[in-house]
């Protein structure tokens, strides 16, 4: 368990990275951030990359901002900056309490909001974050900066549409409105492991009925995404144990639930109905 | 006049946590040596082949690496031999210490590597080219370990009912959190090959590697130093070991390996892995006529050093607390494609237990009483002791010495408030909860022999030196063995130093397994004390112009009963030309047995299939605890442990033999979150009859029946009694459970 050589770059500026980052990509050259994923890959010798570009004297990308419609959240910020809320908006909350579900404390001092994007693990709670609140994840290449929606980013189990060259600057999650009410649960086999499945709802309440549902599932599939029918299950009912149940039960229904050896599909699925009651009766308190 | 202090029975602070928490411990990966090569091995990454060929040449070819060792260099070297437990038709599977040409499981090692660095090592290995074609998996069956006693036909003929059942449990095993390690070194100029990174059992494993290598005893040294954990699992002799003896032989280079995680998960010991058919013959009432078991044990890819320990154990131990008229039990050892097996703390208990108690648990059912009447209904009465079990296993007749088991049954039931908690869990299932409770009894072996021998020396300085062939794998050794050794001699057990696990400290030594050392070691420390006490009052009585027995020795300074001029240990020491030592040793023929109770409660998701342990009560009788705390830390991570295997640890093969728990994220240990509050209630009711202070071993009753207890309050929520049958119980296992699917 120790890695292959490798040449680790460290960069002063954003430019510098992606330059460098154009020049190793080819030899299998990789970003490394939070190292909380990298790392072990490496020591398991799952990957031997030739060239790290190590982003964390960069300065400036350990920023949280907010321009009152969008929070952005900077390569180089910690799952642990979410443990207190980062922001007056339920939003704020929201990944204040996503956040203590990511792993262990000294992990979550480490590893990277946007390093999550970037690994695409299906369990990631910020991957699942980012697809149900329809985040805008930005890239950076020395071609320049391109914008892409979270609903295109996810192209399979720890795959993105990240061009090789590009790195993972910044993701965008619209604020939500102020009357906006939240809920989320996993399920994992003891405190801290990456989740067998994951859900976060958000919805409003218009006239005691919600709309604007939002059911987002990870761990289930390759990656996670919203799920239509379970939303359309929720829009214009009361809150409340019916809604909830019928909502979870077009959850599991519509997921494509990923088999291993050690977990079924049919498991999966249920975890995926669970998670997503829970998720709902969370946001009903 | 100093004070008169008792140690023994009391929580004193561990001699050994000062250097552990200042960062002076010296675990094996801390040793190292000048110009040492370390050493990779390169692993089978097939369940079963033959080897066509291996190819080293692009790893030798890498700059600082020195060579790489396959079969041939290494085909001069025996087998690994047996430890205990010999049965016929076993030695033929014996581990090589290098696959001859054939591998059979995922991890053997295939050939080993030499180089400057570890990184260099592990670099040079995945350049060895393995041509290895695959073989069909195949299940051997070299053995049959079988015990019996009484009329088992008769029983069952007259039996008014028979109840059976099918149990398994999974494979699992200790993972201590030091990995393994070895640095071996070969001083040309004295002729002595030392290893360092020894535990468990440094004079067994010294001998062997003397004989393996052809070497005189005497020229080959162990060393133990630190050890994060033992389980059973970490010491026993491994092809590793024997690997860096032999290169730094060879190559005249001190060697080292440490093991990484991976490799530990799936070349070190696994354990447990059996499946049973069990059937008990009972009469109307519920007592047991006969118990017939017919049990299966993977035992892996190889028999290595405990041979037939985990089955013989599991067969003689299975009646446990209850009156058993007949007995039979057949133990398959089965040889498959799997990392071999060898013994992990409270090794075939944890499984027979698991059975006995499913089995008193069905008893209960099919006669419709509860479950704790069903045991009270069976238990062995105290006026039984000493209790003829009529088994023998690891060369001693099994003779419970001593136990009240109804008595502890009682205190641990009103520990755990059993009655008002059978209400409160009773009244919330009845609101839609899936809550239940349940309990487990036992009885362990502690102790084992033949014998151990400690050498005491009061030093010039005043300190006291205990010499012991036994060895410390964290579990509180020196600690436990001061305490003794203070109370006896006189001293303050902080002014004694306790030697361990050193093979040129002492000619021979049994080492710590089997929850032996505090009861054979603590009693020859004893014994050694008594002779020293006496010897130091001999030669201090013409110096102090008394007779001896008008001396006593307090707090290290030899007195006079009523009063006056007293004189130091030290003093004394400085005085007597030939030293002040006194040696002894404590020889046993049979173990003592502890017994226990555990209570547990559990609370099942029904949605996830998900179990919390709401609630966890231990009882214990030791006989005698010689430090409380350090018997309660036994207890507690003989409790993890045993929740691992209950709920969560499980190595885990595909069809075609790969492992699929090789790291953490796959082999799921229980951290805190998961293990509950413990309640340990330790008692003293029964000490052992068999040594003067009543000891007895504590190392392995947190472990032993976790699996029953849990199964027997998992069943409990069900509501359907004999629902588990197999560990562990993983959420979807019990999912499926309670969707009949
Ligand atoms: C024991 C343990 C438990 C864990 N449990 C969880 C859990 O419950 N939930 C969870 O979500 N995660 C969990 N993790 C993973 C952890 O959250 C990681 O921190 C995270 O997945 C990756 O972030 P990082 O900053 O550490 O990335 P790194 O490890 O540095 O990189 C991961 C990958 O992303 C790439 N990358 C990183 N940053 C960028 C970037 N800015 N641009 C382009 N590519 C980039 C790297 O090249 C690499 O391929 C766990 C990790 C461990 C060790």
């Amino acid at each position: 368990m120790k890695p292959a050589p490798f040449i680790r770059h460290v960069p002063k500026t954003l430019d510098e990275a992606v330059k460098i980052l154009a020049q190793v990509a080819p030899q299998d050259g990789r970003v490394l951030a939070g190292g909380q994923s990298l790392v072990p890959i490496m020591a398991f010798r799952l990957a031997k990359p030739a060239h790290l570009v190590d982003i964390n004297e960069i300065d400036g990308l350990d920023r949280i901002a907010s321009d009152g419609t969008t929070l952005s959240i900077g390569a180089c910020v910690r799952h642990g900056a979410f443990h207190k809320s980062v922001v007056g908006n339920p939003l704020g909350a929201l990944l204040t309490f996503v956040a203590r579900h990511i792993a262990h404390y000294p992990i979550r001092m480490r590893g990277t909001f946007c390093g999550s994007l970037a690994h695409a693990d299906p369990s990631s709670e910020w991957c699942l974050t980012a697809a149900t609140l329809d985040a805008t994840i930005v890239a950076r290449s020395t071609r320049g900066e391109r914008p892409i929606p979270a609903r295109e980013f996810f192209a399979g189990i720890m795959s993105t549409a990240l061009a090789e060259d590009e790195l993972l600057a910044e993701v965008r999650l619209p604020l939500l409105s102020p009357d906006t009410k939240f809920g989320f649960n996993e399920f994992s086999r003891r405190a801290g492991d990456f989740a067998m499945s994951a859900a976060l709802v958000t919805y409003r309440l218009q006239g005691g009925k919600i709309a604007e549902a939002r059911v987002g599932v990870g761990g289930a599939e390759p990656f996670p995404r919203r799920i239509a029918q379970a939303e359309a299950a929720l829009n214009g009912q009361p809150p409340g144990d019916k809604a909830f149940r019928a909502a979870a039960e077009a959850a599991a229904n519509a997921v494509e639930a990923m088999e291993d050896h050690q977990t079924s599909a049919e498991y999966r699925r249920d975890l995926v109905r669970a998670v997503v009651r829970r998720a709902l009766e969370h946001s009903n308190r | 006049m100093p004070e008169k202090q008792k140690f023994i029975g009391r929580s004193v602070p561990r001699l050994e946590d000062r250097p552990l928490l200042t960062g002076q411990g010296r675990f094996a990966a801390d040793v190292s040596f000048p110009g040492q090569w370390h050493m990779r091995v390169v692993r089978s990454p097939v369940a079963h082949g033959n080897i066509i060929s291996v190819d080293a040449a692009a790893a030798l070819a890498l700059p600082g690496v020195h060579a790489v060792w396959t079969y041939k260099d290494v085909a001069h070297i025996p087998r690994i031999g047996f430890r205990l437990t010999r049965i016929e038709g076993l030695t033929p599977y014996q581990q090589p210490v290098l696959a001859d040409g054939v591998v059979r499981y995922v991890g053997e090692p295939v050939a080993v590597v030499f180089a400057d660095d570890p990184y260099l090592a592990e670099d040079a290995a995945d350049l060895v080219a393995l041509d290895i074609a695959p073989l069909a998996l195949a299940v051997t069956e070299p053995g049959v370990v079988r015990k019996a006693y009484g009329d088992i036909e008769a029983a069952f003929r007259d039996a008014h009912a028979v109840v059976k059942v099918e149990l398994a449990v999974g494979r699992h095993s200790g993972v201590p959190m030091e990995t393994r390690g070895a640095v071996a070194r070969y001083d040309e100029a004295r002729d002595v090959l030392e290893m360092h990174g020894a535990a468990k059992v440094p004079h067994w494993n010294r001998d062997q590697i003397a004989k393996m290598l052809g070497r005189d005893i005497n020229s080959v040294q162990l060393y133990e130093g630190h050890v994060g954990g033992g389980f059973g699992i970490r010491g026993e002799l491994y092809p590793e070991d024997v690997l860096v003896c032999a290169a730094a032989l060879k190559f005249k280079r001190p060697i080292k390996w440490i093991e990484d995680r991976r490799e530990h998960l799936i070349s070190a010991n696994h354990s447990r892995d059996q499946v049973h058919r069990v059937r008990a013959a009972i009469d109307a009432q519920g007592r047991i006529l006969g118990i017939d078991d017919e049990f299966f044990h993977d035992n892996g890819a190889y028999m290595r050093t405990h041979a037939a320990t985990v089955p013989d154990l599991a067969a003689a131990m299975l009646p446990g607390p209850y009156r058993v008229p007949a007995y039979r039990a057949a133990g398959h050892i089965r040889l498959t494609h799997k990392t071999p097996a060898g013994t992990y703390r409270a090794p075939g208990r944890y499984e027979s237990t698991f059975v006995r108690e499913r089995l008193m648990d069905a008893i209960a059912a099919k006669v419709g009483i509860d479950t704790v009447e069903v045991r009270r209904r069976n238990l062995i009465g105290k006026s039984a002791m000493p209790y003829n079990l009529g088994l023998e296993t690891l060369g001693t007749h099994i003779v419970y010495d001593s136990g009240d088991y109804a008595l502890l049954l009682d205190k641990a039931l009103q520990a755990a408030g059993w009655h008002k908690l059978q209400a409160e869990l009773k009244m919330r299932r009845a609101k839609g909860e899936k809550v239940g409770g349940g309990v487990g009894m036992f009885v362990e072996k502690s102790g084992l022999g033949p014998f151990d021998t400690v050498r005491i020396d009061v030093k010039r300085d005043g300190r006291v030196e205990v010499v012991t062939g036994v060895a410390s794998i964290g579990q509180g050794v020196e600690t436990v063995i001061a305490q003794i050794c203070a109370d006896t001699l006189g001293v303050d057990y902080q002014d004694i130093n306790v030697v361990h696990g050193q093979t040129d400290r002492i000619a021979k030594g049994m080492g710590a397994f089997a929850s032996r050392v505090t009861v054979m070691c603590g009693e020859a420390t004893r014994l050694a004390a008594v002779k020293l006490r006496e010897k130091a009052l001999q030669a201090a009585a013409p110096l102090m112009q008394t007779n001896a027995g008008a001396l006593d020795i307090v707090g290290g300074e030899i007195v006079r009963s009523g009063g006056g001029p007293s004189m130091t240990l030290a003093a004394l020491a400085q005085q007597v030309s030939e030293g002040l030592s006194a040696e002894d040793t404590f020889e046993a023929a049979h173990m003592v047995y502890p017994y226990g109770v555990h209570v547990a409660a559990v609370k099942i998701d029904a949605e996830t299939g998900g179990v919390t342990i709401e609630r966890y009560v231990i009882a214990y009788d030791i006989g005698k605890a010689v430090n409380p705390k350090l018997v309660e830390g036994q207890i507690a991570g003989g409790l993890a442990q045993g929740i691992g295997g209950a709920l969560f640890e499980e190595f885990a093969y595909d069809e075609s033999g790969e492992p699929l728990s090789v790291t953490f994220a796959d082999y799921l240990m229980p951290t805190a979150r998961e293990v509950p509050d413990i309640s340990v209630l330790i008692s003293e009711d029964a000490p052992s009859p068999l040594n003067p202070l009543g000891l007895k071993g504590a190392g392995e009753g947190g472990a032993n029946p976790v699996g029953a207890v849990i199964a027997s309050a998992i069943d409990d929520a069900l509501q359907r009694p004999g629902a588990v049958t197999r560990l562990p119980v993983t959420p979807q296992r019990l999912k499926a459970l309670m969707a009949g699917r």
